[in-house]
């Protein structure tokens, strides 16, 4: 499917992944081209935040491949996939809540392929939110929802990531962050960031991504761009309640 | 005055007034500053664990008696002197910390879990030692009390006095180290997993490495203050040694003077040691005896600071006194 746009920079092929005895993953196969949204929509449960773990090396698959810039990274530890620039930004946010807002984002570049340019990037980091800069010597944990989310990306960033996996980014924010949040996923997809989205606000991230996958019960249910799903009336009823 | 100047000129006088101390003190002060200093040592390495990188050990007990018997079983059977042991002493620990890290990291073992774990292995040394006959078994590892006048610092044998500058300088030198630790990439790697043991992981920190780090240097520190311990009370029992109460007199200190601080554990150990101490004096004076009333006298303490200082006395002290200590 985005395979068009030129060879994948992220190809997952079959994956298998279980908890002990329970399926988590059946069989899911997906593409992300560089510079591309992808987005993965689904309900609670049906195996975002698994397959997102599963890329990045934090859960090991049964069976299947996943390859990134061609490279098979399926079963190498989460640090050697973070080293080859896959980013992540955790569910829930989690930053560290008794470092400083410098501290955490200092955490984030500690990557061998991040170190040496940390100071330059901070500096990116500030310009991309302000807000981060003014609160420097905070601790994160003293910071508002929104701005912690903020913070997450961030570190994230800092890593110098060619691809950037957000799990629920919105989870758990007002309104207005939520949008502000996804302005910023806009900005670094503007800047040439692949992007693998996992949301539950299924409107937003449909019209945000080139292209996207329904995954239910740990199967890919569907698949196709971004608008073909909005306009899919099996979608339509099932995410968006129409 | 800056909070970094006024933390060193407080230093400096805890310095001095602990290096003047045994030439104005009784021997009575001097053998409970003796104890105040094990403790301060011990909870110094246990907090590397559990303060720094946030992994919880109850059996710390296992790492003093390692380092206790490996040094007392060379000097009593060969006269390889402390100074020699002290290295393989080390390397037990390092090597019986490396096995529970491996196994617990490895399969994913964490929290109440891990801490079992710890516990398991403390117990069953226990009981191993008491069959292991060459070194004394359950009837216990006596080594030659001799020279008590004066210092042979090679063999560690001596006066009061020896043994206090001993553990002064080795509960010096672990503050130091943890100053250094704390400030050092490793310490930065810990505080993360501490807080955040996923969101560490997902940037790329490679969390089993830096744990193991932290369990193996905290068991070689130990193991130290094992070796120490030997020399010092020159008669080793498992069921004294490796006991559990052993391993949680260790944890007291820290936790009551503040988890993943540098200056609590020393802080900590001072007041629970001190404290005890009259208590136990004033019931012997009033002609009291009740067994166990030392460890009511423990479960107090916890129960006051976690009620009222849940951070531990040296937070609030520092904030007080405008210091910083991370």
């Amino acid at each position: 499917m985005s395979a068009v746009n030129g060879s994948p920079i992220l190809e997952v092929r079959e994956l298998d992944l279980y908890y002990g005895d329970a399926q988590a993953l059946d069989g899911v196969t997906l593409a992300a081209s560089e510079g591309e949204i992808v987005a993965i929509v689904g309900s609670n449960g049906a195996g975002k935040s698994s397959l997102i773990r599963t890329i990045a090396g934090i859960e090991t698959q049964r069976r299947g491949m996943v390859r990134f810039r061609g490279q098979d990274i399926g079963g190498l530890p989460s640090h050697r996939v973070c080293e080859l620039g896959i980013g992540q930004v955790p569910e829930g946010r989690q930053v560290f809540p008794s470092l400083t807002v410098r501290e955490n984002l200092e955490m984030g570049a500690m990557l061998r392929r991040a170190r040496a340019r940390l100071a330059q990037t901070l500096e990116e980091i500030f310009e991309l939110f302000p807000r981060l800069k003014e609160r420097e010597r905070q601790p994160a944990g003293t910071l508002s929802g929104g701005e912690q989310q903020m913070l997450a990306i961030g570190r994230c960033l800092m890593g110098q990531p060619e691809l950037v996996m957000f799990d629920e980014p919105s989870l758990g924010l007002a309104p207005t962050i939520v949008q502000e949040v996804f302005h910023t996923i806009r900005r670094l997809h503007e800047r040439g960031l692949t992007i693998i989205l996992v949301e539950q606000n299924v409107a937003v991230s449909l019209k945000l991504a080139q292209s996207a996958y329904v995954l239910e019960n740990g199967r890919i249910a569907m698949n196709g761009t971004g608008a073909e799903l909005l306009a899919d009336d099996r979608v339509r009823q099932a995410y968006l309640g129409l | 005055m800056s909070a970094q100047r006024r933390a060193q000129v407080l230093l400096a006088i805890l310095a001095v007034a602990l290096i003047v101390l045994p030439f104005v003190s009784g021997s009575y002060v001097l053998s409970v500053a003796t104890l105040i200093l094990f403790f301060a040592f011990t909870g110094q390495a246990w907090n590397v664990m559990m303060g720094f990188a946030g992994q919880l050990s109850l059996g710390h007990s296992l790492y003093v008696g390692l380092g206790a018997y490996a040094a007392a079983g060379l000097f009593f059977h060969y006269g390889i002197g402390p100074w020699a042991g002290v290295w393989l002493a080390i390397a037990l620990c390092v090597v019986a910390g490396a096995v529970i890290g491996f196994l617990a990291f490895r399969f994913g073992i964490s929290g109440v879990y891990f801490a079992l774990l710890t516990i398991a292995f403390a117990e069953f040394t226990r009981i191993g030692f008491d069959h292991i006959t060459w070194l004394g078994g359950a009837a216990g590892l006596f080594i030659k009390v001799e020279q008590r006048d004066t210092w042979d610092l090679l063999n560690l044998r001596g006066t009061p006095k020896m043994f206090y500058f001993v553990m002064l300088a080795l509960a010096a030198g672990a503050f130091a180290f943890c100053t250094w630790l704390l400030r050092s990439r490793a310490g930065y790697y810990w505080q993360a997993i501490r807080e955040d043991e996923d969101a560490a992981q997902a940037l790329g920190i490679n969390t089993f490495r830096w744990k193991m780090l932290a369990v193996v240097i905290s068991a070689a520190m130990t193991g130290v203050a094992g070796v120490f311990y030997a020399f010092y009370y020159n008669n080793l029992f498992p069921e004294q040694t490796y006991h559990i109460s052993r391993s949680i007199e260790i944890i007291l200190g820290p936790i009551i003077g503040g988890l993943g601080t540098l200056f609590g554990p020393i802080l900590g150990a001072a007041v629970l040691t001190i404290l005890a101490d009259s208590i136990t004096e004033i019931m012997a004076a009033a002609g009291i005896e009740v067994p166990g009333v030392k460890q009511v006298f423990y479960g107090l303490c916890l129960l006051v600071v976690i009620m009222f200082l849940p951070n531990g006395i040296w937070p609030a002290i520092a904030r007080r006194l405008g210091l910083k200590d991370k």
